[in-house]
């Protein structure tokens, strides 16, 4: 099913992408398309919550960090429901459309929520949307592309996810110099924009069945597809890998706490990261279908080792910072699409979307782990020895995570669809 | 892009899709618009509260400074009221600020610079609300404080912070600075003492500062999901708690008291102003069961004044009220559309 889109959208970007993108299904684009306009519609109110809540809801900032920790638990619980509800009615593309309109839902209901409780109520139900829509979504993608170019489909996908958390804010930004503090304007404006992702995925992206003419897939059976011979190393190495894995804002912290330049442009911090991830997605996913998922996922996790060993530096400028946030950037591109590359491969395919999303909740969880347990060690040692621990850890850790993935993909060239598979030396 | 979805055609699902596309953007498009005709309106016909223009009457008595919330022009300016008729016209200045706190002779204005990215300043304004100098600041307006004979001013601001159970928590920066120049640095580096021994947890946050003199204050300091109320001193460079359960001290004109408000067992985000006596360690609850998340301000030895949100239109209104600081009586409103109050007595 491979389509190349006339009216492809005019910032796909470089030309690489552009190549890219013509041998990625124009499913996967469209899917792209719907998660940048979700994402646009998300992160302009993620941009401005923060102030809304202190400034017109009246909470305090700490209530707020309250909510913004509730965020992670609950999409993560919430993703591998998602993932079977997809595999066993077999038509992910439904559950998807539950968790895309679920959260823009949400944004209308910020509308009139004003109130710890009620605002707690619109975040939860927007992070649940998350958390069913990332595994069904993540199984559409691997369905309707050619294995070997998996990731370079999921590098598409996540760029223009990207994109769209990019553009949220200035959108956000723009309505705000037309309409100065009318936070209305800009839930209406991210409900519109989220009504215009759940259209194109209704209307456009075909239902397409994950595993064609499969008996459906009973609980028993998905979990032996997950934690079956062969897929027990890579998940082990994803846990291992996320257990070594602490969240960048505390990085950021760390960043921030140097000099007050950086202190002063602190959200720029994740534009920049995130701009990173938005330029390497593609290319890292075409090298991951080249020279292997697992390799790519493993470097991508030295690439995280060498931001540890930045940001522990005393003290090194602006160029230290941006280098910091260009290898975190490198990371995610790495890893993430990578990840959902790599497991779509190994599971059978009725399967698909809940290994995809025991996979995702797994590094989450294990990432959760490691932000507490490095928050602890933060909070006993001080944080440049812990994030030199946890540096030494990873670096221990990396060449583990290798053995347990050797062989875990075959190469496949797109430069020559017929190679012979072969093993991977680690 | 083949097979039929919903029964529909390949046309005809584009055809559905740009009906979507134009209704949900038309439609959102057209109430941005409208909501920018009605915001141009309210600044046309909103006169605000009723002003007056002597300014210099108005500081040469006892008077009442705030952030004027008041929709129109005026809105986000400090303005002031003599404190012999609160709900009276308000002297406009020309200062804008989010937080403002002000002695006879200075004002602390946390402002903030909209934009892209919004970034804020804090700047110590003179008698004649013209600037004097920048002070350093980093993150979100919090809290500000001028000690009573204008030799040291503090500042909290939120950055992002030390929370580990969620990376993106906030976390406090309180700066202290002598106005003449010298910035002291942020208080939260002192030595914090509970119960004789020093906390060492880097999750510790301390914010809040009210001043005794030029050297002793006290604030709010956190840890582990506790909250004291310390007091410090910047000579000794240390704060010791005094008492657990306290945030956003504010100490009584007669250095007596220090009101505050508590969490107590009350949901998350909600807090109950209570009154704590330095000498008897007694703690009085005040008759306001509203949530306050304010640095309260005394009014007089008597009364204690604090600012509430007001769930208007959408838009940021808000009022100031008192209650009197020995629990009995009931909330009352002093200022309406007001927030950030501080007397000038």
């Amino acid at each position: 099913m491979y389509v190349t889109l006339r009216d492809r959208p005019d910032d796909a970007g470089t030309s690489r992408t552009r190549i890219a993108v013509r041998r990625v299904s124009g499913t996967v684009v469209l899917l792209g398309t719907v998660s940048l306009l979700t994402d646009v519609s998300s992160e302009m109110v993620a941009s401005i919550l923060p102030l809304y809540l202190t400034a017109v809801v009246g909470l305090s900032p700490i209530a707020y960090g309250f909510l913004d920790g509730m965020y992670q638990g609950v999409s993560a619980l919430v993703r591998i429901a998602g993932g079977y509800v997809g595999d066993r009615g077999q038509r992910p593309k439904w559950v998807a459309v539950t968790g895309y309109g679920a959260s823009a839902l949400s944004r209308l209901a910020m509308l009139p929520a004003a109130g710890f409780a009620a605002i707690t109520a619109v975040v939860t139900v927007d992070r649940l949307g998350k958390g069913l829509r990332t595994a069904p979504r993540d199984s559409l993608i691997a369905a309707a592309s050619q294995p070997d170019v998996l990731g370079r489909a999921f590098g598409v996908h996540r760029a223009l996810d990207t994109l769209g958390a990019a553009i949220g804010p200035l959108v956000a930004f723009a309505l705000f110099a037309a309409v100065p503090g009318s936070y209305d304007s800009i839930f209406v404006v991210s409900f519109a924009f989220a009504i215009a992702g759940v259209a194109v995925l209704v209307l456009l992206v075909p239902d397409l069945p994950t595993a064609a003419g499969a008996a459906r897939a009973t609980l028993r059976e998905v979990f032996s597809e997950i934690g079956g011979r062969g897929r027990r190393r890579p998940l082990l190495a994803a846990a291992l890998l996320g257990l070594l894995t602490i969240g960048d804002g505390f990085l950021y912290l760390l960043l921030q706490e140097r000099d007050d330049f950086t202190a002063r442009y602190f959200p720029l911090l994740y534009v920049g990261t995130n701009v990173a991830y938005l330029a390497l997605a593609v290319p890292l996913g075409l090298l991951a279908d080249r020279v292997g998922r697992g390799r790519v996922l493993v470097a991508g996790h030295l690439a995280l080792l060498g931001g540890y060993l930045l940001a522990a530096l005393p003290s090194s400028g602006v160029g230290g910072t941006l280098a910091v946030l260009l290898l975190l950037g490198t990371f995610y591109a790495a890893t993430d699409g990578v990840l959902a590359a790599l497991v779509s491969r190994l599971v059978a395919a009725r399967a698909r979307g809940s290994g995809i999303a025991a996979a995702q909740t797994t590094v989450a969880l294990a990432r959760f782990a490691a932000s507490v347990l490095f928050g602890l060690l933060w909070t006993v040692q001080g944080p440049r020895p812990a994030l030199l621990l946890f540096a030494a850890l990873l670096a221990v850790a990396v060449p583990v995570a290798a053995w347990l993935l050797r062989g875990i993909d075959r190469p496949t060239s797109a430069t020559r669809p017929d190679a012979r598979p072969g093993e991977v030396p680690a | 892009m083949s097979g039929r979805v919903g029964g529909l055609g390949p046309r005809a699902r584009l055809t559905a899709l740009a009906v979507v596309l134009l209704v949900a953007f038309l439609s959102a498009g057209g109430y941005v618009w409208r909501a920018r005709q009605d915001l141009t309106a309210v600044q046309a016909t909103a006169t605000g509260a009723p002003t007056r223009d002597d300014l210099a009457v108005v500081r040469d008595v006892p008077h009442l400074v705030f952030r004027n919330t008041a929709l129109g022009a005026d809105y986000g300016r400090v303005a002031m009221v003599p404190l012999s008729a609160p709900a009276g016209p308000r002297a406009v200045t020309d200062a804008s600020c989010e937080r403002v706190y002000a002695t006879r002779d200075e004002a602390i204005c946390l402002s903030a610079d909209r934009g892209l990215l919004t970034t804020y300043r804090a700047r110590l304004l003179g008698a004649d609300w013209s600037v004097r100098r920048d002070l350093p600041l980093v993150g979100t307006p919090s809290r500000a404080r001028l000690s009573p004979d204008g030799s040291l001013v503090a500042t909290t601001t939120f950055v992002f912070g030390d929370s580990y159970a969620n990376p993106g928590q906030f976390s406090t920066r309180t700066v202290i600075s002598r106005t003449a120049g010298e910035v002291i640095g942020d208080v939260e580096r002192f030595p914090l003492v509970v119960d004789g021994a020093v906390v060492t947890a880097v999750d510790k946050n301390l914010w809040g500062v009210t001043f005794a003199d030029d050297d002793r204050f006290y604030a709010t300091a956190a840890s582990g999901g506790k909250t004291w109320l310390v007091e410090g001193s910047l000579a000794a460079r240390r704060v010791t708690a005094l008492r657990e359960d306290a945030e956003c001290p504010s100490l009584s004109p007669d250095r007596t008291r220090i009101a505050f408000k508590k969490h107590g067992d009350l949901p998350p985000g909600r807090w109950r102003l209570a009154v704590y006596d330095l000498a008897t360690g007694t703690e009085t609850l005040l008759a306001e069961t509203r949530s306050v998340d304010d640095q309260v301000e005394w009014l007089d030895d008597t009364r204690i004044i604090y600012a509430l949100p007001r769930s208007g239109a959408g838009t940021a209104t808000s009022d100031i009220w008192s209650t009197p600081a020995d629990g009995r009586g009931a909330p009352e409103l002093l200022v309406s559309d007001a927030w950030s109050p501080a007397v000038v007595r």
